[in-house]
């Protein structure tokens, strides 16, 4: 039941995003709040629910965003995805984990915007897309992965009472 | 008797003996063994005094300091609300500013009908330059009507909901609009990058553009009324072999400071796509 922390939870997130993180520009990037949140979330061990997490982040961000749908749940999707191998793979260095899981999935998301984008019709050049938004973004999600997985961390915890798999 | 005659005596001595001493300590004659003891009686005053002295600042200060702080607290508190307050009235202003300025533009422009809006949110995505307002369908808001400020053109409305919309601003990549050049007297068209910045292109390689020029909307296409501000030239590029000329642009409005905005709700924009030719098979 806890869990339900996430409509709230991820709903702040995205007005977060909308009204202070994407105020806050590297160049033309900037950071993605929910994509770090949900790399996080996946992230903990005891933590079953990062599908259901990454679902309705997809809604809630394709609420507000010009984006193609698809796009938002392919690619938060896929950082799940991303993090659930690595979970299980690099255990024993959680935060190694959710540097390559930001790093995968920001790349990820970034480079599927700009291929469907371009497909759309919106005339995009790879050099300006990645010298002005998809290396700075990379750097502001590595930046604010270290405060947000501190923070999912001890999230799981309280939604997964009893379940500690240090 | 003889006892009492010769304690009468002594005493006598004695007082004339210390008369006499001090009417020679008084006429000098003793002045520098009495400064020696006088100095001595002030150097043991000023250390029982200073001593004095700081026993009682160690037995009220106590009570001065919770009272100093205290008061401290108070006039910090009192300090913390003043600055708030300030901040407050500071945004006020500036909110009054641009309402005013608002209102000037839009008293200018009397052909067009108003609703003014706030910026309220970005589009989550870099690669699209939207915002979003507080203002949807309930107020009048429709798909493609445009968004201004009193320094020219924004954009215009992309999608809408009960109480809020979003809009595409010129600087987005996927942005097209038609213009004018005045001095030219030219038509071209203004292109949006990921970037943020904006360029003219289609330009008549025959058209002479200066730096400063003054680029307006043409309502060419029905996306936009005619001759809202759209910015000015900065530079130019001319190469004898393309078809067109190409310019980069100067907005009129600062994108990334935009606080409130006027949707012009009487203009409804014209699809003209069924008016495109097609081609023939």
């Amino acid at each position: 039941m806890r869990n339900l922390i996430a409509l709230p939870l991820l709903g702040l997130a995205v007005i977060l995003q909308s009204a202070v993180v994407s105020q806050i520009t590297l160049l033309s990037g900037y950071a993605d709040l929910l994509l770090i949140m949900l790399a996080a979330w996946a992230l903990q061990p005891q933590v079953d629910s990062a599908w259901h997490w990454a679902f309705l982040a997809s809604i809630l961000i394709a609420f507000v965003t010009r984006l193609p749908w698809p796009v938002v749940v392919a690619g938060y999707f896929a950082v799940v995805f991303l993090a659930q191998i690595l979970q299980r793979r690099v255990w024993q260095a959680p935060l190694l984990a959710m540097f390559s899981v930001t790093f995968l999935g920001t790349l990820f998301m970034q480079l599927m915007s700009f291929g469907v984008l371009n497909l759309l019709g919106t005339p995009l050049r790879l050099s300006d897309v990645l010298s002005s938004i998809v290396l700075p973004s990379l750097l502001l999600n590595l930046l604010f992965a270290i405060p947000i997985y501190a923070f999912m961390r001890d999230l799981a915890r309280w939604v997964y009472p009893g379940e500690e798999f240090e | 008797m003889k006892d009492l005659l010769s304690r009468s005596l002594q005493l006598t001595v004695i007082f004339l003996v210390v008369g006499g001493v001090l009417a020679l300590a008084l006429g000098g004659y003793f002045s520098s063994a009495s400064s020696g003891f006088t100095g001595g009686l002030v150097s043991v005053q000023t250390w029982i005094a200073t001593r004095g002295q700081a026993l009682q600042d160690f037995l009220t200060a106590p009570r001065d300091i919770v009272t100093l702080r205290t008061r401290n607290a108070e006039l910090e508190s009192e300090v913390s609300q003043l600055q708030a307050q300030v901040i407050e009235l500071q945004q006020r202003v500036n909110e009054t500013e641009i309402l005013a300025a608002l209102v000037d533009f839009s008293r200018s422009n009397p052909q067009n009908t108003y609703k003014a809006a706030s910026v309220i949110g970005r589009d989550p995505s870099p690669f699209l330059h939207y915002i979003i307002i507080n203002r949807g369908s309930n107020d009048g808001i429709r798909r493609g009507m445009p968004v201004v400020t009193n320094q020219g053109l924004v954009g215009r409305v992309d999608a809408t909901i009960a109480d809020a919309s979003r809009v595409q601003l010129l600087s987005d990549p996927a942005s097209a609009v038609n213009v004018h050049l005045q001095n030219a007297d030219t038509d071209a068209v203004l292109l949006g990058s990921v970037t943020g910045d904006i360029s003219l292109d289609m330009i008549s390689q025959d058209a002479h553009i200066d730096p400063g020029d003054l680029i307006l909307t043409s309502g060419l296409g029905g996306g936009y009324p005619a001759d809202l501000i759209v910015g000015q030239v900065v530079t130019t590029r001319k190469v004898d072999y393309e078809l067109f000329q190409q310019a980069t642009v100067q907005s009129a409005v600062d994108f990334s400071r935009l606080e409130i905005v006027l949707v012009i709700t009487n203009f409804r924009p014209v699809d003209v796509s069924p008016l495109s030719p097609t081609p023939s098979p």
